[in-house]
């Protein structure tokens, strides 16, 4: 939203240096994203185009002779003579003229220099070249009326003037006018604060004989005012309302359009301009559409109603305009329009948004309707158009006696109980009742005392231009907006209870850094993933949740597995010739719904059973990894966490190398996958060589890791320790995994560890059999053991090896 | 036997010693091995060794007279002993120190190791923020990712066809059977969206837990974004929410400046502008000194000395009351704002892309 300090003033005595203003404006919400004062560019000065004459060396630029008082030049019969490469004025018009020695506000100098060998002294400019709009076309025609030779901003009035564009939120209507940011401003300057009182004089025939109005439904339009306009002539507006205009981002179009949309501005009611001779009767009415209806809007487009949308009809229930959002092109103002009817009304918020949104139309007048404009300003607003249209056709148009003024439902007046108490406890700081009248009052919050009120609380009568403040909090804001924000103190408020990672969290870290001092980095892939992203990583056997509205089908899955994801980043990395990339990801994987019976009606607790199952899982890849190495990366994570993580070899898993890999088991569940993935799956995605890979559900992991964390202390024990090595031939059916097992558990509590230290196959052994050495170390907590004692635990440890697994001492 | 017969006697038997004593010196330093050395033990210290008989001689001599040549010859033998054990260890070192040269190294030339790796940025980010936090008494409060309408929108003030609910360009989840959602309007509250904030962790901690609240919610949150230089279609903020008896706006003013000076340093302040949310009012807009240029005005903070870092607001009656907390004995604030930004600002980043290509070259730099 831009506004011109000139136009604000015209509501309210605003002084102050652009600087202040602009903060006071920021710190009362509507943000100044950018602050410009318009230059006083005193070289830039009203002259008369005396003469054009050709370049006699180009064709592109023409020779204009310029009469400015006072000054002589090149020109015919002494006039100053300047290069122009417009060819858009005529003799007599007034231009303005950049005279030697200006600066424009783009920085250019204008000096005296000769273009193709003739002397051009001076500029004529164009609106953009002066900073006043886009339009670089042609040069600034001035009106007739001006000084010759004064400087043209301060002809324009413009000089000095200050153009703020503000960021307004969402919740503040009333900011999306000139006259609305002027209210605010002038209560936190302490300054009166009017909408002036339009004049206006009547001189057509009464309105009812021309015009009538028929709301058919009352819950679509509130209030509908119409004003008709005779004698209208559709030429172009003044300068100053195209420079208006233009400087708050609008483009001039033709007298009435402009009045209509400085209107829009200034008060912040968008209105409409039928060609009253294309309107039978002069007869609008409104209703809500059934459907189906279609309408050829302004832009052109055939527009189809769905049921619902606002339309307004003519007598015929012909659509002739969609209500507050555009109107058509059969009422459309044109060149032979005379009579125009005025349309101002007041919409139901809601039912703009839906129309504006589903059309995508979102236009400066449905962007004001959704926020919700001010019905009380309909009469004000509807003189105003007719004060401003007499005001910029010249010789005037005649208006028609009276308005019509059609009510629907419109919202009540809404009264606010305000507690000081409670202002000051929300905004910390205390507020007596004067304090708050004080500062409500200005904005039109008028407050009156509640007599029979314990609290000694006041009542806000809410106006009808913020319809957002609703309750005794939303006024709290409007406290605080007036107040001030930064004046409000600051206190740190204290929890009872001390500030902590629950053990999960701090175990989580734990396990990220375990896996980054392992030499692994910690990837983010997208969760999001292509429809073949899963088949080109070899999982089948999942249905993955998907997304209703994706952004592009390359991101409509929702990862059902870290997996797909590490490969592209291992394959992006390998094709950046880094092949050897090791990875780790901890995120969450998506399945589809579990539900587990909760009451569906139930809006909080029904959640569990409609949401997709989330599950955390770690991934590691590790390209140029073999199994080994995940293996390795498997028990250095139980090693971190103290955990005896078992695997079991399993052949034909997803996505997985057939014969590699393993099941990750953990208190006798299965909690992962470690080995190489399958090579089918990563020659596919690039990678040359093999890939190490790990997964595991973190859940599960790091709770064991909660509970190994308060295991209790074990005495070491001040005996010696003897070891004894023992090699079996064991077929290759059996897991090593299995034989350590059994050994501790034939051990007993004297074997304290067991370590696998050589693994051989060959010649001197069965084929489908290997020797696997293990070292065994003994040692009690209360006694030196005896030779015959040790001898007695490895006998039990052979025994128990050849018993369980068909397995033979070497 | 005295007088001067003596006397002599006892002199020759001096000069004796002290002859074997140069001797044995002398050959000690004659030896230029350990073997030479070795060699010449028994010739210093055996009992056919000069001093060694002598002291064979001495039952013969008086008592007086065998004192003294006892005394010179214990004295002889000592120094003989020290200068062979120092001799002995001086071969002894030299030959373990050319042993030692055998073992020479170029230790640049050894292959590197699979040294350290890196947490993501994201992941440092967010464990500063959360230390910062955790430091001023506050919990980490985490939940899904998948959230229901009434979680995402509705419990925050947000009901179905609520205007502001465009603020969100929202990604909803294809479960099957659920009925079809009119041009991404949503408001089905059994519809199930990507969180587009952290905000249904809010909810979460009211519902199934009673005031005070002090937590914050950090985490992965979606938005239907094209991704570009400043967007990511998936990225992650972090939220703050507390509900205690008495909390006030001046509360939140001082919670976020404390915050802001923990995390970026004492010369960084910050302010809070009105703005608007649908779950906060009053609301405000957290913005802090510009931490390029201190608050001097430069190109990123568009002059003002100031940048944006978030939003933030009381929570608003009706989200309370959303959660069975009454608001009158009540109050609480809640703030939210962006954590890859955070760590774009501190190392300098211009595309957020860059952050989520996982490529090593750009992990390995943090």
């Amino acid at each position: 939203m831009k506004v011109l300090l000139s136009w604000l003033r015209e509501f309210a005595p605003i002084e102050g240096e652009p600087a202040e203003l602009a903060d006071h404006l920021s710190d009362l919400g509507m943000a100044v994203e950018e602050m410009r004062v318009l230059p006083p560019l005193d070289g830039v000065v009203v002259a008369r185009v005396a003469g054009l004459r050709p370049h006699p060396e180009a064709d592109r630029i023409q020779l204009v002779d310029v009469e400015l008082p006072g000054a002589t030049g090149e020109g015919t019969d002494g006039a100053l003579q300047v290069c122009c490469g417009a060819f858009n004025m005529t003799e007599g018009d007034l231009v303005p003229l950049a005279t030697v020695g200006t600066t424009m506000p783009g920085g250019l100098e204008i000096g005296e220099r000769r273009l193709r060998g003739q002397l051009s002294q001076g500029m004529c400019c164009s609106a953009a070249e002066m900073g006043l709009g886009d339009d670089a076309e042609g040069i600034m025609i001035l009106p007739g009326d001006l000084e010759l030779g004064a400087p043209l901003m301060d002809q324009l009035g413009l000089a000095g003037d200050v153009l703020f564009d503000l960021e307004v939120n969402p919740n503040r209507p009333d900011a999306m006018s000139v006259a609305g940011v002027a209210r605010d401003l002038a209560a936190r300057l302490g300054v009166p604060f009017e909408i002036p009182e339009p004049v206006v004089i009547e001189t057509g025939e009464d309105i009812s004989t021309v015009a009538s109005v028929d709301i058919i439904d009352p819950d679509l339009c509130g209030r509908f005012g119409v004003r008709v306009i005779r004698d209208v002539s559709i030429g172009p507006s003044p300068l100053w309302m195209q420079l208006r205009l233009v400087l708050c981002g609008m483009r001039p179009i033709n007298a009435v359009v402009d009045v209509s949309n400085y209107l829009m501005l200034e008060l912040g009611t968008p209105n409409h301009a039928y060609d009253l001779a294309l309107v039978p009767d002069g007869h609008l009415g409104t209703r809500r559409s059934l459907g189906g209806e279609r309408v050829v809007t302004l832009d052109g487009a055939e527009r189809e109603m769905l049921r619902g949308d606002g339309v307004i009809v003519d007598r015929n229930d012909r659509i002739i305009g969609i209500s507050g959002v555009m109107g058509a092109e059969n009422t459309e103002i044109s060149d032979r329009t005379t009579a125009v009817l005025l349309e101002l009304a007041w919409w139901d918020r809601l039912s703009i948004s839906r129309t504006s949104q589903r059309l995508g139309l979102r236009s400066e007048a449905s962007m004001r309707f959704e926020r919700g404009t001010d019905h009380e300003l309909v009469p004000i607003a509807l003189d105003r158009f007719c004060e401003l249209l007499d005001r910029v056709t010249p010789g005037g148009v005649s208006v028609c006696r009276g308005r019509l003024d059609g009510r629907g439902d419109l919202p009540e007046t809404a009264r606010v109980r305000v507690r000081p108490a409670r202002m000051s406890h929300l905004l910390g700081r205390p507020f007596s009742a004067d304090e708050l009248r004080g500062l409500l009052d200005p904005i039109g919050l008028r407050c009156a005392a509640l007599d029979d009120d314990t609290d000694g609380a006041l009542e806000a009568t809410i106006p009808s231009f913020r319809p957002d403040v609703e309750t005794e909090t939303d006024v709290a804001e409007e406290v605080a907006r007036h107040y001030g924000y930064g004046k409000l103190g600051r206190t740190v408020p204290r929890s009872p209870e001390p500030g902590r990672l629950t053990p999960m969290q701090r175990l989580r870290r734990d396990l990220r850094r375990v896996l980054v001092g392992a030499g692994l980095s910690e990837a983010m892939p997208n969760p999001f993933l292509a429809p073949d992203a899963l088949r080109r990583a070899g999982i089948d056997g999942v249905e993955p949740v998907l997304l209703l509205n994706p952004l592009a089908s390359e991101e409509s899955v929702m990862r059902p597995s870290l997996l797909p994801g590490l490969l592209i980043a291992a394959a992006y990395n390998s094709s950046h010739r880094n092949d050897t990339v090791s990875l780790f990801e901890i995120g969450v994987v998506f399945g589809p719904p579990q539900p587990k019976g909760a009451d569906p009606t139930a809006r909080g607790t029904a959640a569990a059973d409609v949401l997709p199952t989330e599950t955390e899982h770690l991934g590691v890849i590790w390209a140029g990894g073999e199994a080994s190495d995940a293996v390795h990366l498997t028990d250095l994570i139980a090693t971190a966490f103290g955990l005896d993580v078992e695997l079991a070899n399993a052949n034909d898993i997803e996505a997985m190398h057939p014969v590699r890999a393993a099941e990750v088991i953990l208190g006798g569940q299965t909690v992962g996958v470690v080995g190489e993935v399958d090579p089918v799956v990563c020659e596919r995605h690039g990678l040359a060589q093999r890939c190490a890979w790990l997964q595991v559900d973190v859940e599960p992991l790091l709770a064991a890791a909660t509970e190994a964390a308060g295991r209790p202390y074990q005495l070491v024990s001040t005996y010696p320790s003897s070891d004894i090595d023992l090699a079996f031939a064991v077929p290759d059916s059996v897991q090593a995994s299995q034989v350590r097992s059994t050994l501790l558990a034939a051990g007993g509590t004297e074997l304290r560890s067991v370590e696998l230290f050589d693994i051989y196959r060959g010649d001197q052994l069965a084929s489908g059999t290997r020797s696997l050495a293990f070292r065994l170390r003994m040692q009690a907590d209360d006694r030196t053991l005896t030779d015959p004692q040790v001898a007695e635990i490895r006998q039990r440890c052979i025994d128990a090896v050849e018993n369980t697994h068909s397995a033979a001492l070497r | 036997m005295n007088g001067p017969a003596a006397d002599a006697g006892l002199d020759t038997l001096l000069a004796d010693i002290d002859a074997a004593r140069s001797q044995g010196l002398a050959a000690i330093a004659a030896a230029s091995t350990a073997d030479e050395l070795s060699q010449t033990e028994s010739g210093l210290f055996g009992r056919k060794s000069v001093l060694g008989r002598i002291k064979q001689g001495f039952g013969s001599l008086p008592a007086e007279m065998r004192a003294t040549a006892g005394r010179a010859l214990n004295e002889a033998q000592q120094e003989l002993r020290t200068a062979h054990a120092d001799a002995a260890d001086e071969f002894a070192a030299a030959a373990r120190r050319t042993q030692l040269q055998q073992e020479w190294l170029d230790l640049t030339e050894t292959p590197p190791g699979p040294g350290r790796g890196h947490l993501h940025l994201v992941t440092q980010t967010t464990e500063r923020l959360e230390d910062v936090f955790v430091g001023m008494g506050f919990t980490v409060s985490e939940g899904p990712q998948a959230e229901t309408d009434w979680y995402n929108f509705e419990a925050l003030n947000l009901p179905a066809a609520h205007p502001a609910r465009s603020m969100w360009d929202t990604l909803y989840l294809d479960l099957g059977e659920r009925t079809e959602l009119g041009d991404g309007e949503g408001g089905e509250a059994s519809s199930v969206v990507l969180r587009t904030h952290t905000s249904p962790v809010q909810i979460r901690v009211m519902e199934s837990g009673a005031p005070p609240i002090y937590t914050i919610c950090p985490g992965r949150v979606f938005r239907r974004d094209t991704a570009d230089a400043s967007h990511m279609p998936v990225f992650h903020q972090i939220e703050g929410l507390v509900v205690d008896r008495g909390i006030s706006f001046a509360d939140l003013a001082g919670t976020l400046e404390e915050f802001t000076s923990a995390y970026f340093g004492k010369a960084i302040s910050s302010r809070l502008r009105p703005s608007y949310f649908p779950f906060t009012e009053p609301s405000a807009e957290f913005d802090i000194t510009c931490v390029i240029c201190g608050g001097a005005g430069c190109q990123t903070c568009q002059r003002t000395g100031w940048i944006e870092l978030g939003g933030c607001g009381m929570v608003h009656p009706n989200v309370l009351a959303n959660c069975d907390i009454d608001f009158e004995e009540w109050t609480g604030f809640a703030f939210g704002f962006g954590i890859d930004r955070l760590a774009l600002m501190r190392h300098g980043i211009d595309d957020l892309r860059d952050m989520y290509t996982n490529d090593i070259r750009f992990l390995s730099q943090f």
